[in-house]
């Protein structure tokens, strides 16, 4: 038994920000003092509250210690380890309660309203010993399902649940199981789709790498209840340590008889095979993963026929996202009414959010549906930093739209985003303040598509390149208000005739920001304006009285377009001024502003 | 899809380099489902970009044409027809990151390279190509050289961070 557990953040957030330095050197300094016996150090999966990373939790306290530097490890060792006293200076502060400092993680505004059935692991086992997870009742709901349930069980039990797929469309998961249930055929397949495409979401990575067993263990039981043998993980090759702890997990489950020939000797076969993904957002969609599952180039295919009943190698397969995984072994043990009780009437249980963008805790939040968008922001996410006013905040990705302040209050679940011009999609929360341009927002995001159209469906591949070409001309101040009115016409030709989800929600980030934002665009086209001074052509960089006349903005100006006397004010030659912006970057006087 | 850029370097493959892919090749053969991606992935491994020469030992040795390992080659992001920089930098483009105005950082890092996005430096020793969400968008603005990380950066860090490259 160890007195006391240092828990480091494994998560990419916190990895990226050097916590395998800072785990190492605790494990190198227990050991020199001799201390190994008795301080063990764990490193976990994803805490969730990245922006404040690296994080360091010590138990038995729960001190929540947090931007932890490889130099602080000394003074934790000698303060907290031996001497029992708490290094005030590296708790965590919270701003909405005065920068008082917060003794625990679960003490924090940051937490208290979040409800953990997805993450409920993250960031307090590790994920690289099976024997932790199965200490948190891991593999439980196997036995119960190997054991105890018929599959037609254990899909009602889904089924009653109201699991919703959390990849985006929300599909009703036990009627999506149903229908490769009652397929007749001795090959079926179980996927798990990992290719976290949203540039912005990044949840089904935190799962995979701090509670990849739970993924596991949701699929062998799918295997079970359809008839199934094989898995396939389909994941993104971008994520490595997600990959290198799938494959950790999967060798301990085999090792355990919880994969493989006859799992836990009850004669059933299961077994789980990686397939990297190579960057591809198209991949996201389902049929398209098979594509590229199989080899080839992930292109779409019409449905029907649908994947339950043609899918992977021409088998009836069902496709899953990473966190609707996580939360299957969680309902089976606790029943489908404990997951019900949560959420709103057509969505239940939880959702994970990406919370990113102009927002002061930047990190992963789990609430239960219908949490409304403003407490999302305001309580969970501490509000938007520097004094900047909330803009708007972008759910679902390139698929999804852009909610304005009118709907913070709006409960979320899929069918309200829906109805506000949005939609659920993975997960990701960018939240935008009154520096983003909507229109420049938009192009964003169709830039995004049109790079990832696969090129199959015409009105796609060509479509949204129109589409960028209107947005390009808009934020040039080329556009006319006939362009406008074509743009929005041409979004619904694309939504309604492309081939597959991509190409049928690329133009949502257009069409909702002409929906909340259209004043945005008008001033782009009427008065050749950026209100937000943002698109490049429309602004102007200019010289205010606060000029000192040092001459440093000059000297750093690429273009020579800026002179002026010493000691008296300078000047922007605006016919050689670029908008490269190292002007107000270098001034100290606050003296350059853009128009 | 984005505009395919062909090879421009010299193919300078070794002996052993595709004495080792052959043996890759037989085993993805050998297997259940054999698949060209799971081949390029491999392939690029071994040489770190995929010209067309390891292209065509790819199609005769699975027997497809080279059409279709050209087309799953230039279909997904992770391949390449160039060779890296021995320092490869990418700056996130994704949404968490480009709102905190991670836009400006690339071109800053274009200027500072004198490279666009995409390319690699004559001498070999620099690319850049911008990336889709890292995952730790905790820390964004991020850029990433190699496998280092550089997060919560502003336009000023750019030109330290590519002097400390070269200066190596």
């Amino acid at each position: 038994m160890y007195r006391t557990h240092i828990l480091v953040c494994g998560g990419t957030g916190c990895h990226s920000n050097n916590s395998g330095k800072i785990r190492e050197a605790f494990e190198q300094q227990i050991i020199e003092r001799g201390l190994d016996k008795d301080v063990c150090v764990v490193g976990t999966g994803c805490f969730g509250l990245c922006a404040v990373g690296p994080i360091i939790i010590i138990y038995p306290e729960g001190a929540f210690y947090s931007c932890v530097k490889v130099e602080d490890v000394p003074e934790i060792i000698e303060e907290h380890i031996v001497k029992g006293r708490l290094v005030e200076r590296l708790l965590y502060h919270e701003k909405a309660l005065g920068n008082v400092a917060v003794k625990s993680l679960a003490e924090t505004n940051f937490y208290k309203k979040q409800t953990r059935v997805a993450l409920r692991n993250c960031g307090v086992i590790n994920p690289e010993r099976i024997d932790e997870y199965i200490a948190r009742d891991g593999y439980q709901a196997l036995i119960k399902c190997l054991t105890e349930l018929e599959p037609q069980q254990i899909i009602d039990i889904l089924k009653a649940s109201g699991l919703r797929g959390r990849g985006g469309a929300g599909f009703p998961t036990g009627v999506k199981w149903q229908f490769a249930k009652n397929q007749d055929n001795d090959t079926k397949y179980v996927c798990c789709n990992a290719d976290e495409g949203d540039p912005g979401a990044f949840m089904d990575r935190s799962v995979l790498e701090g509670d990849p067993h739970a993924v596991l263990e949701a699929m062998t039981i799918a295997g079970y209840a359809i008839g199934s043998h094989q898995g396939y993980i389909y994941v993104r090759a971008e994520y490595p340590i997600a990959v290198e702890r799938l494959k950790i997990a999967i060798a301990q489950s085999r090792e355990y008889g919880l994969l493989g020939d006859d799992i836990l000797g009850t004669g059933f076969a299961f077994d789980i095979e990686l397939k990297l993904g190579s960057g591809a957002f198209v991949c996201g969609e389902e049929t398209a993963l098979m594509t590229s599952i199989e080899g080839h180039r992930g292109e779409p295919r019409p449905r029907p026929p649908f994947p339950a009943v043609k899918g992977l190698f021409a088998k009836p397969t069902i496709l899953n996202n990473v966190e609707t995984y996580a939360n299957v072994a969680q309902i089976i043990l606790k029943g489908a009414d404990w997951f019900a009780s949560m959420g709103t009437e057509k969505s239940k249980g939880t959702k994970v959010f990406a919370l990113g963008g102009k927002i002061t805790n930047t990190g992963l939040v789990e609430i239960p549906m219908g949490t409304t968008l403003r407490e999302i922001i305001e309580d969970i996410g501490g509000g938007i930093p520097n004094g900047k006013k909330f803009k708007a905040a972008q759910t679902g990705g390139p698929s999804g739209g852009c909610i304005p302040a009118e709907h913070l209050d709006i409960p979320i679940d899929y069918d309200n985003l829906i109805s506000i011009g949005s939609m659920m999609g993975s997960g990701g929360m960018i939240v935008m303040d009154e520096d983003n341009c909507m229109v420049d927002i938009a192009k964003f995001f169709l830039e995004f598509t049109v790079d990832e159209s696969c090129g199959k469906c015409t009105p796609c591949r060509i479509g949204n390149r129109r589409l960028l070409e209107y947005l390009d001309k808009i934020t040039k101040g080329q556009a006319t208000l006939q362009d406008l009115d074509d743009m929005e016409q041409l979004c619904y030709y694309i939504k309604s005739n492309s081939l597959c989800g991509l190409g049928q929600t690329a133009p949502n980030p257009v069409l909702s920001t002409l929906r909340y934002f259209r004043d945005e665009y008008e001033a782009h086209i009427k008065e050749r304006r950026c209100p937000a001074h943002v698109c490049k052509n429309l602004i102007q960089y200019k010289i205010t009285d606060a000029c000192k006349g040092c001459s440093a903005c000059s000297r750093k100006c690429p273009v020579s377009a800026i002179s002026g006397e010493i000691k008296k004010k300078f000047d922007i030659d605006q016919t050689k001024c670029i908008k490269c912006g190292q002007c107000i970057a270098t001034c100290r006087f606050g003296a350059i502003i853009k128009e | 899809m984005s505009k395919i850029k062909l090879t421009t370097v010299t193919f300078k493959g070794t002996a052993e380099q595709e004495t080792q892919l052959r043996q890759v090749l037989t085993e993805i053969k050998q297997s259940e489902h054999p698949s060209v991606m799971t081949a390029l992935q491999r392939a690029q491994e071994i040489y770190g970009y995929l010209p067309i020469e390891v292209q065509s030992i790819i199609a005769d040795y699975m027997g497809v044409s080279l059409e279709e390992v050209f087309g799953v080659a230039t279909f997904y992001a992770q391949f390449t027809l160039n060779p890296k920089g021995e320092y490869a930098f990418g700056v996130c483009l994704g949404t968490a990151c480009y709102v905190k105005g991670s836009g400006d950082i690339q071109a800053k890092l274009e200027e500072c390279l004198n490279l666009h996005d995409g390319e690699t430096s004559p001498d070999g020793k620099y690319s850049i190509a911008a990336t889709r969400c890292v995952g730790c968008c905790g820390l964004a603005p991020v850029m990433v050289v190699n496998k280092e990380v550089y997060g919560k950066l502003t336009v000023k860090d750019v030109p330290d961070i590519v002097a400390k490259y070269k200066a190596m």
